[in-house]
């Protein structure tokens, strides 16, 4: 189970990163940012040890990461479709986006596919609402789509 | 040294995603493949706000404006243009003027917009500290450094008027005075950079394109109430807003403007950035401050105010992004020239994302007092694709819709509340005639809803009841006691919430209730969504005599609800139909109807 190792270790910028946070007050959010930045998630694992590090209680670790939308508690897929949720790509149709990826995907939105390559989820405004609806795949931003683009913009990642 | 051409390529994040870097990077190569680099100067800016248009490309000194400019236009762009010296007609932005030659002021969407806030944004390279200086920058803080004191900056704020942007709309001078007079060991300076309105991004633009402006401020502040340390609370999902402010400081102390003993003024000052994640209640300033501590973002009730016990209850000015942009150019220019511009009620300028059914979608500032109707038929170019303008919602989820009849009234903080609105923080959506306001009542609650931190119960519960009555009446279940029972909600949602995501989360029901209750009455009595949005209330049927049989949709539906012969007249099973309206956009003959 190497992944899982992988998963377990620290990095040694991460290291350096908790040792030069560890004295500042109200550290916590921007560690498990950090945290997240390297793995993509904040696994139970990951937890302990930022726990251990900050000599903080499990409980308030946890507190933290649930309250917050942006930290994932489960890995993501290779490829993490973000579809914007906010107002302006509503309007223009974000919903049927939403429809047509879960129907494609066959996850629902905050799902990952059985082999572990695409997950979908549904984020607020991404800024861009000049070009909505808009989705953005591991950064890269796809504006205007249409229901039409979707089949061709996923088999790029395929 | 002077360079024959300046190519402004616009870096924001929108025109970033659409490609803006390879165009920057393929100018870049064209410049020295012609031999003209040593004459040409390519920067890449802030956002210039059409960012329908995007991505946008500006040569100076012609200012030519060339838009939807792709990596491929670049070689044409400087063979022609600065090699030659003819403008690229096919690229220019002709729209509004008759003239080949499309310059700036030339251009409607720019013509009714007054800079303030957004002075650099589209000007000056964010990631060169030099040219913020070289546009004034940095010039106020030299004053409030050594020739004003601390209760100048405070009269020259009071003079100026300015009032909050973050949404409230409270007196700027006044926080400031309240920290100042505060007596503590330790004061902080705070920026809200939160922006949780979803379908909103002045300040994201504003960051990007002038970071600077925002830091000066600052500076400033922590002189006038004797702060040393500042925060800016930024959203995660800011990537570049971030890099650029991180370029920024990093300049800033370079050259001795940020850190200690500022410019040998004995002043020191220090700025750390601080990261939200995803929590909509974090731009309340309570919780915000709660999230820089480390904790679970949760309002606490006010008063105390932030200004006398704000972070680990010290003494905080916090403020929204644009109110920050707004401040050096007041110690600049004198309080007094700021209060002539806008109303009376509020003034200044006010930065608007316009978007939605807009056939001009972006970013645009203009005074105080503006009319809607300005911004949505000068600026905005009215509605996209022909369609009837319907309502628009300002203020986000704690705004409210407003109706063509109040469309010429002059914005500002009093005239928007007065409508059953608000200012917020300046998110503008237009609606047009395929928009349901049931659905965008829904829409706009289910998100507070999903944002409500869950800490008082009139907005976990309240918040809640009301979205399912909403869901309940698109499905077309609803009753006429419903529409008394949301307002009865609503109403003790405004009175009982703990803070201004429970007070205001009614608001959109409640206006939309107030101008749409016919809208309302027709998906309770009659069962219908007249905009064809809610599905439980509208089928697909096609029409014999427009359908030709060509068994396109037929071949589509997914679930194979639709029967008929090759060149006959199609049927849709209704009981198998899933509405998900495919056939409807599939049928070339407009045979499709929904109803
Ligand atoms: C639910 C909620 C969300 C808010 N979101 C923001 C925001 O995203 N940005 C912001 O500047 N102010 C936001 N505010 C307003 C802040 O509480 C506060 O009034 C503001 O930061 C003060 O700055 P100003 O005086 O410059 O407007 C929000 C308030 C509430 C109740
Ligand atoms: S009104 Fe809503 S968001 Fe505000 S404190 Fe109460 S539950 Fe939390
Ligand atoms: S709306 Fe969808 S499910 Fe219904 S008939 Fe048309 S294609 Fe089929
Ligand atoms: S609403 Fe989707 S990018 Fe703003």
């Amino acid at each position: 189970m190497s992944i899982m190792k992988e998963e377990n270790i620290f990095s040694k910028e991460l290291i350096a990163f908790i040792e030069e946070w560890k004295e500042k007050p109200g550290n916590l959010i921007m560690v498990l940012h950090r945290v997240q930045e390297e793995f993509g998630f904040i696994s139970r694992e990951s937890a302990d040890k930022v726990a251990l590090m900050l000599d903080m209680p499990l409980a308030t670790i946890y507190g933290v990461l649930s309250f917050y939308h942006f930290f994932k508690m489960v890995k993501p897929g290779e490829h993490n479709i973000q579809i914007c949720l906010g107002t302006a790509c509503y309007l223009k149709g974000g919903d049927a986006l939403v429809d047509e990826l879960t129907n494609l995907l066959g996850i629902e939105l905050g799902g990952v596919t059985e082999d572990g390559k695409f997950s979908l989820e549904g984020v607020r405004c991404v800024g861009c609402c000049g070009l909505a609806p808009v989705i953005s795949i591991g950064g890269e931003v796809f504006g205007k789509v249409t229901k039409d683009q979707l089949p061709g913009i996923i088999s790029k990642y395929n | 040294m002077a360079f024959r051409n300046y190519i402004l390529v616009c870096g924001g994040t929108a025109c970033e995603s659409s490609k803006a870097n390879a165009i920057y990077e393929a100018l870049l190569a064209e410049c020295k493949a012609q031999g003209v680099a040593d004459e040409v100067q390519v920067l890449k800016t802030g956002c210039f706000g059409f960012c329908e248009q995007g991505p946008i490309v500006k040569i100076l000194p012609e200012d030519s404006f060339y838009v939807q400019i792709k990596p491929e236009d670049a070689k044409e762009l400087i063979a022609e243009h600065v090699v030659k010296g003819r403008e690229v007609k096919r690229l220019l932005y002709t729209k509004d003027c008759g003239r080949k030659h499309a310059r700036v002021e030339d251009i409607e969407f720019y013509q009714k917009q007054f800079r303030i806030v957004l002075r650099n944004c589209g000007f000056i390279d964010p990631e060169n500290i030099e040219e913020y200086i070289a546009r004034e920058g940095y010039v106020a803080l030299e004053k409030v450094l050594f020739e004003m004191s601390s209760d100048d900056v405070i009269a020259e704020l009071r003079t100026a008027g300015l009032r909050g942007r973050g949404g409230a709309g409270f007196p700027t001078w006044m926080k400031w005075n309240f920290t100042r007079q505060a007596e503590s060991d330790q004061k902080f300076i705070v920026v809200n950079a939160d922006e949780g309105d979803p379908g909103a991004y002045m300040d994201r633009s504003t960051l990007e394109g002038d970071p600077h402006s925002v830091l000066e401020a600052m500076i400033i502040a922590g002189k006038t109430v004797g702060s040393n340390q500042g925060y800016i609370y930024i959203r995660a999902e800011y990537p570049l807003a971030i890099k650029r402010l991180e370029i920024a400081m990093a300049q800033a102390r370079e050259m001795g403007l940020l850190g200690k003993n500022i410019l040998g003024s004995g002043f020191d000052f220090d700025i750390e950035i601080r990261l939200g994640a995803g929590a909509f209640v974090c731009g309340e300033e309570t919780a915000l401050l709660a999230s820089i501590e480390g904790k679970r973002g949760m309002p606490v009730p006010r008063p105390p105010f932030p200004a006398v016990k704000g972070l680990w209850g010290k003494p905080t000015v916090i403020n929204n992004v644009e109110t920050w942009a707004n401040i050096a150019m007041i110690i600049v220019k004198g309080g007094d020239w700021f209060s002539r511009i806008g109303t009376a009620d509020s003034s200044g300028t006010k930065v608007f994302a316009l978007t939605g059914k807009i056939r001009n979608s972006g970013l645009v500032e203009v005074p105080m007092g503006t009319t809607l109707r300005e911004i949505i038929y000068d600026i905005g170019g009215g509605i996209a694709d022909g369609k009837e303008f319907k309502a628009v919602q300002t203020g986000g989820p704690s705004g409210g819709v407003i109706t063509k009849e109040y469309l010429d009234t002059p914005i500002d903080f009093g005239s928007l509340t007065k409508l059953g609105s608000m200012m917020g923080s300046g998110g503008m959506i237009i609606m047009d005639e395929d928009d349901c306001i049931v659905d965008v009542a829904k829409f706009y609650l289910n998100f507070s809803v999903d944002e409500s931190c869950g800490k008082c119960s009139p907005c976990r519960i309240g918040g809640r009841s009301l979205a399912n009555l909403l869901e309940k009446i698109s499905k077309g279940n609803g009753e006429l006691a419903d529409l008394d029972q949301m307002i009865e909600i609503g109403e003790a949602m405004k009175k009982a919430s703990l803070c201004a995501l429970g007070q205001t989360a009614p608001n959109p029901i409640l206006s939309s209730l107030h101008y749409f209750r016919d809208e309302y009455l027709a998906h309770i009595v009659d069962k219908k969504c007249p905009a064809g949005k809610c599905k439980s209330l509208i089928s697909y049927n096609i029409l014999p005599d427009k359908c030709i049989g060509c068994t396109a949709c037929a071949r589509k539906c997914p679930v194979a609800a639709i029967s008929g012969e090759r060149r006959e007249v199609h049927v849709i099973d209704q009981a198998a139909c899933i509405k998900c309206g495919v056939c409807f956009e599939t049928c070339k003959f407009g045979a499709i109807e929904v109803r």
